[in-house]
This record gives structure tokens, C-alpha cells and sequence, in this order.
């Protein structure tokens, strides 16, 4: 590798190159730190608040002393608002199971950072490469769906284990690393969320909560009725795209506490437990985000006191919840058939009729 | 509405339309021009030289066998689908760069629109208004945004803000109510699309199109799987709708409602068969040279 490089840069054209490269590579490290800077500084102000509760109700778990605790729960919450809300969008196109397949390709990101790190010494989080490699594999995934005209389950099922398979190759090149890195990215862990790794999942919640915010209307279009969102002038790929992109950023968010394996589960399973009692649209997406939180906070502190992997937990407390509403969902159609209001009836002799009745 | 009323309708948005084209040249122009049309997914063309016109205040029905082409033409004239040669326009753009959506309403088969999706009537008649949120409207009519802002900067900050983010203004909500009333659905404005019959279903998807008011209204075989007398119900709102002066195109496979309901009929199997209006059609040959060995189940139509 160190000899391509050389040979690479031993070429004319590469010494100008190079002068032009380093200033930049200077703007953008000095801009990166400014931001990293300010998330540290949000991180601060999150400390000093679990602080105060802790010094209020005296919980355990917020004991000043354990940091990585303060940014587990902020990491879980940012994941109990950005995965119900992206999901809501997927489960209702039947994409349930494209967040598995990101997530194992996430597997492969967090692979070519680990590699990269080990062979190069970049340095660089593999959190990082995991939301480049995954974005790219939704990217790639939603243009098969342009060309065949569908959403394919096994093109989805191809990038699933392919990502699986290139990460644990990567792995088991970089011999050594194995051991330490693949359980804590597997299967998630609260005691490894790091400020730096609390920073990047800060600017992905920023990223998706914003351009949900903007776009939710075209989104819903989309995701209601494909053809008629066309025809009233959406560019339905486009908006197809972002969706499979913040997928991507979501899957790799929430990867630090779930773990590869089951970080789809918290794109699913709070929406299918939203849609079994809610009304409307507006309220499936704000309850999904309730009971995302619901699971995530319980399933911490369980994970905390029992000691078992939080992932895990918070997916099973995640169930018994959508457990629950199928049932309340149950009750309250049973209960819930009223008398049906009457159909009014057709009122299109608006003021254009009446005009020419009265020529 | 009876069958009388109905009649007087149609003369009167005739009358109309001829009336408008004298005042206004723009107004004369075909709202779907689609020129000697031929297109294939494959090397076998599905369309095949297909030429068609639609004037502003007419009530056209598409017919003819499963897999004629006639869901492709839609989509061609609709301008999701590039034609491999000829010319599709639309409202005098061509039809693949139009980009006023706001114009057109697209009402799919019942069964495309059923999903298991939480959603209430009135956040799909919503919907109508996504394509009206752009922040040319803001300020009003004719009035540039910086004008605007010179004069009430609060009002128009305040609106520009609220569009941006794609909150609905209340005028826009008036106009959802009203489009919710015209179909008789106001009473069902807050239920669950899902609990609705495929008749009432249907209704709300037209008025989801009245909300963003548009003037084609495009429906495809919007009856499939919807009981007879919600049928009949949702042919009168159509009649009445383009009594009003919307233009309605249906694509259909139900003869006998189309021969009872559209002013002019065009009969497709790859290319164009018939063009013309319903009388003539029920009395020439073409739906035996369109449809074949189908024309079998066109006994019902009443000739």
C-alpha cells in the first residue's frame, strides 16, 4: 500500500497537487474541529443536566461519575426519535427489512475503518467509514430498485450478506483487532459510546430530524401513493433516495447501543406498534416516537442493573410494547364500531353551475 | 342527479368552454396534445403511432382490452413515460418537463390505494395542497416576494416561514373542507382511510384532486372492486365535476358506464381505434375490432 503511495506521489504532477491539497485539508481540519468543539460543548451541558437529576433523585445510574452512562442515554434518545421517524416512512412501503440489510453493510464500513486504522494508521472512527459505506450501499440498493421498477428483495438480500461477508473478511485480515472490535460493534455496548462517536451521532440526529422536517409532505406523498405523487410534480426517486440515505445514517446512529444485529428492530417495531392504535397519520408518527423512548430508557436501565446487552433488552421491551398495543388495538375496534356517520351528499353545483342555469 | 340534469350540464359546460376559447387564445389550446405517439418497454411497440387531443371542459373515456396500452398512454400523456417518437404535451408543455402538478389529479385503482396505512381522510385530501406550498404564492398574487416584505415584512416573513416548512395556511384548509363537502365526506373527514368502503375510498381520492384544484382530472378504472350503488353515486359526482368545467379523462373497462356517462369515447388496442363521440361509438364496429373475442361481454351495452 505505502509503496503505491510513494510511487503515486513521486510523479510531477503530484508535488502541485499537493500544495493545493494541504491548505484545504487545513480548512476542512479547522472547520472539523470548530464543529467537533461545539458538540463537546452540547455534550457538557448534557453532563451538567444529568448531574442536577442525579443530585435531585439520587438514581444510580446518573452517578457524575459514570460519563459513558450520560452519553449512552443520549445516544438512546436521539435513536428513540430518528429511527421511529424514518421508519414510519419504510414500514409503510414494505421496506421493513432494508435497515437489516444497511446495517450489515454498516458491518462492512466498520470493517474498512478498523482496516484502515490498522494497516494506514488514519486514525479515523469506524463510525465514520460505516455511514460512508452504508449510505453508498443505499444508494446503490434504491438505484436497482429504479432500474427494475421494484423494490427486490433479493438485490436486498445480495447487499445484506455481501456487506457481512466483506466485513468479516476485512476483519479477519487485520488479525489481532478481532477479539476487541467485532462483539462491541455486533451486538452494541453502552460502556463504548465515546464523546467522538456521541458527536457524530448528534450531527446524524440533526441531519435526519431537519430534512424529515422539510420534506415530511413530499415524503408522505411518496409513501401514500406513489404514481399520483409523480404526477403532482414530485420527483419521486429523488425523495426515494433520501429516505434509503437517512436510513443509512439512522442504522449506523443507533449501531453503538444495538449493534449491528439488532438495530433494524427499532425502525420496525415501535411503528407496527403505533399503527395498531392510531388514528392518523400525524399521531402514528408522534406515538412511535413515544414508545421508541418508552423502550429505549427502559431497556437502559434494565441493561444497567442486570447487567445484560442493552441492544437486546431494549429490543425485547421494544415487543412486549407492540405486544400491548395489538391488544389495546383489539379492544379498542371492538369497542370502538360506533354508529357510522352519514355519507353527506354531493354538492358540485358550485357558483360555475348556477351561473349558466341562470344565462 | 338525474339524467335530464345531467344533459343540461354537459350543453351548458360546452356552451361554456366555447364561450372561454372566444375570449382567451391560451384558453383554446388542447390541454393533452399527444402527437403520432409510438412507444415499447421492449422493441415491440405497446403504442403504435397513437395521436390524441383533449380540450379544456371535456368528459373523454378510454377503452379497450387488458394490456392495450391504455395505463401506458397515461402515463405518456401524464409525462411519466418518455415517448420513443412523437410528441406528448401537456397543458402546452411537454408533457415529461411539466411541472404544474397542481393542475393535474390522479385518482389510481381502488386497489393500489388500499393500504394498511394510519392515515385519515383529510390528511390525504391534504395532500391536494403539497404542490400549491412553494414560495412563489407568498405575498399574494402578482406580487414579488421582496415587494411583499418591504410592505408587511411580520405577514410575510410569517408566511414564507410557515410554507417553507409545509404547514398548510388556513385558507388552504378551507379549501381541504370544502373539497371534503363537495364529495359529501365531511362527515368522515377524521376516520381512517382504511375503514372506509372502496366507494367512499374513492370519493376522498377525488377529493384529494378538487383540493389541489385541478382542471384534468385523471382517473384509472377508479370503480374496480367498488358495489354498484356507490358506482352510480361516483359517476354523478364526475358528471358534475365536469359540468363544472374540469375535464375529465377515465380509463375504463366498464362499457356500459361509459357509454351512460362520457361525452366522447376512444377506443384503443395499440393504436387508436375509434375517436369520437359515445353515440357514434355505440353504433359503429370498433369494439369488435378492438376487443375481438371479448366483445362478447359488451351484450349489456344497450345499442
Amino acid at each position: 500500500m505505502s509503496t503505491l503511495a510513494a510511487t503515486f506521489l513521486s510523479g510531477g504532477s503530484a508535488v502541485a497537487d499537493l500544495s493545493m491539497v494541504l491548505p484545504l485539508q487545513f480548512g476542512l481540519g479547522v472547520v472539523g474541529e470548530l464543529v467537533f468543539g461545539a458538540l463537546l460543548y452540547i455534550l457538557e451541558q448534557w453532563y451538567w443536566l444529568l448531574d442536577w437529576v442525579y443530585y435531585f433523585t439520587g438514581v444510580e445510574m446518573l452517578n457524575p461519575d459514570y460519563r459513558y452512562m450520560h452519553r449512552a442515554i443520549l445516544v438512546g434518545l436521539c435513536i428513540g426519535v430518528i429511527a421511529p421517524l424514518i421508519g414510519t416512512f419504510l414500514v409503510h412501503r414494505q421496506l421493513a427489512l432494508i435497515g437489516d440489510a444497511l446495517a450489515h453493510t454498516a458491518f462492512a464500513g466498520v470493517a474498512v475503518g478498523l482496516f484502515l486504522n490498522s494497516v494506514i494508521d488514519l486514525g479515523v472512527s469506524p463510525y465514520l467509514t460505516a455511514v460512508i459505506v452504508a449510505m453508498i450501499a443505499a444508494l446503490f440498493i434504491e438505484l436497482i430498485s429504479e432500474v427494475t421498477d421494484a423494490y427486490n428483495d433479493v438485490s436486498m438480500a445480495i447487499v445484506l450478506s455481501t456487506g457481512f461477508a466483506l466485513g468479516t473478511t476485512l476483519i479477519s485480515l487485520n488479525a489481532g483487532g478481532l477479539a476487541v472490535g467485532v462483539n462491541q460493534y455486533l451486538f452494541g455496548n453502552l460502556a463504548t459510546v465515546s464523546p467522538q462517536s456521541t458527536a457524530i451521532m448528534l450531527v446524524l440526529f440533526a441531519l435526519v430530524v431537519l430534512t424529515v422536517v422539510f420534506t415530511r409532505n413530499q415524503l408522505l406523498f411518496v409513501t401514500f401513493d406513489e404514481t399520483a405523487a409523480a404526477v403532482s410534480g414530485i420527483s419521486v426517486n429523488w425523495y426515494n433516495r433520501v429516505v434509503v440515505m437517512l436510513t443509512a445514517m439512522v442504522v449506523v446512529g443507533a449501531m453503538q447501543i444495538m449493534g449491528v444485529i439488532l438495530v433494524a428492530a427499532m425502525l420496525v417495531v415501535p411503528v407496527a406498534g403505533a399503527t395498531q392504535v392510531s388514528r392518523s397519520f400525524t399521531e402514528s408518527l408522534l406515538l412511535s416516537v413515544v414508545l421508541a423512548q418508552l423502550a429505549v430508557l427502559l431497556g437502559i436501565g434494565v441493561a444497567y442493573y442486570t447487567g445484560v446487552t442493552a441492544g437486546g433488552i431494549i429490543v425485547l421491551t421494544a415487543v412486549g410494547i407492540y405486544v400491548c398495543t395489538v391488544a389495546l388495538g383489539k379492544i379498542q375496534s371492538a369497542l370502538g364500531e360506533q354508529a357510522t356517520p352519514d355519507m353527506g351528499s354531493i354538492d358540485a353545483d358550485g357558483e360555475v353551475g348556477s351561473g349558466i342555469e341562470s344565462d | 342527479m338525474s339524467k335530464t340534469d345531467y344533459d343540461t350540464a354537459t350543453a351548458a359546460s360546452a356552451e361554456q368552454v366555447a364561450t372561454g376559447a372566444e375570449q382567451d387564445d391560451a384558453a383554446s389550446e388542447p390541454i393533452v396534445d399527444i402527437d403520432d405517439v409510438t412507444f415499447g418497454y421492449t422493441a415491440t411497440p405497446v403504442i403504435e403511432d397513437v395521436s390524441l387531443t383533449i380540450d379544456a371542459g371535456e368528459y373523454v373515456a378510454m377503452v379497450g382490452p387488458n394490456g392495450s396500452g391504455k395505463s401506458t398512454l397515461m402515463q405518456l400523456l401524464l409525462g411519466l413515460l418518455e415517448p420513443d417518437t412523437g410528441s406528448a404535451r401537456l397543458f402546452g408543455e411537454r408533457a415529461s418537463r411539466f411541472d404544474d402538478g397542481e393542475r393535474i389529479g390522479y385518482v389510481s385503482q381502488h386497489a393500489s390505494a388500499a393500504k394498511e396505512m394510519p392515515i385519515t381522510v383529510r390528511e390525504v385530501v391534504k395532500m391536494g395542497r403539497f404542490a400549491h406550498l412553494d414560495l412563489g404564492r407568498v405575498g399574494g398574487e402578482n406580487r414579488p416576494i421582496l415587494d411583499a416584505l418591504r410592505k408587511e415584512p411580520l405577514a410575510t416573513t410569517f408566511d414564507a416561514l410557515n410554507t417553507v416548512f409545509g404547514r398548510l395556511s388556513a385558507a388552504d384548509w378551507r379549501v381541504v373542507d370544502d373539497a371534503l363537502a363537495t364529495v359529501g365526506m365531511s362527515a368522515f373527514a377524521d376516520r381512517r382511510i382504511t375503514q372506509l368502503s372502496g366507494g367512499q375510498r374513492q370519493r376522498a381520492f377525488i377529493a384529494r384532486a378538487l383540493a389541489s384544484e385541478a382542471d384534468l382530472l385523471v382517473l384509472d378504472e377508479p370503480t374496480v372492486g367498488v358495489d354498484a350503488e356507490s358506482v352510480d353515486a361516483f359517476y354523478d359526482l364526475l358528471g358534475a365535476l365536469n359540468a363544472q368545467g374540469i375535464t375529465v379523462l377515465l380509463i375504463e373497462h366498464d362499457l356500459g358506464a361509459v357509454v351512460e356517462h362520457a361525452d366522447r369515447v376512444v377506443c384503443l388496442n395499440r393504436e387508436v381505434y375509434f375517436d369520437g363521440p359515445t353515440e357514434e361509438f355505440v353504433e359503429s364496429d370498433a369494439l369488435a375490432r378492438a376487443f375481438g373475442t371479448e366483445a362478447r361481454f359488451l351484450s349489456g351495452v344497450d345499442r
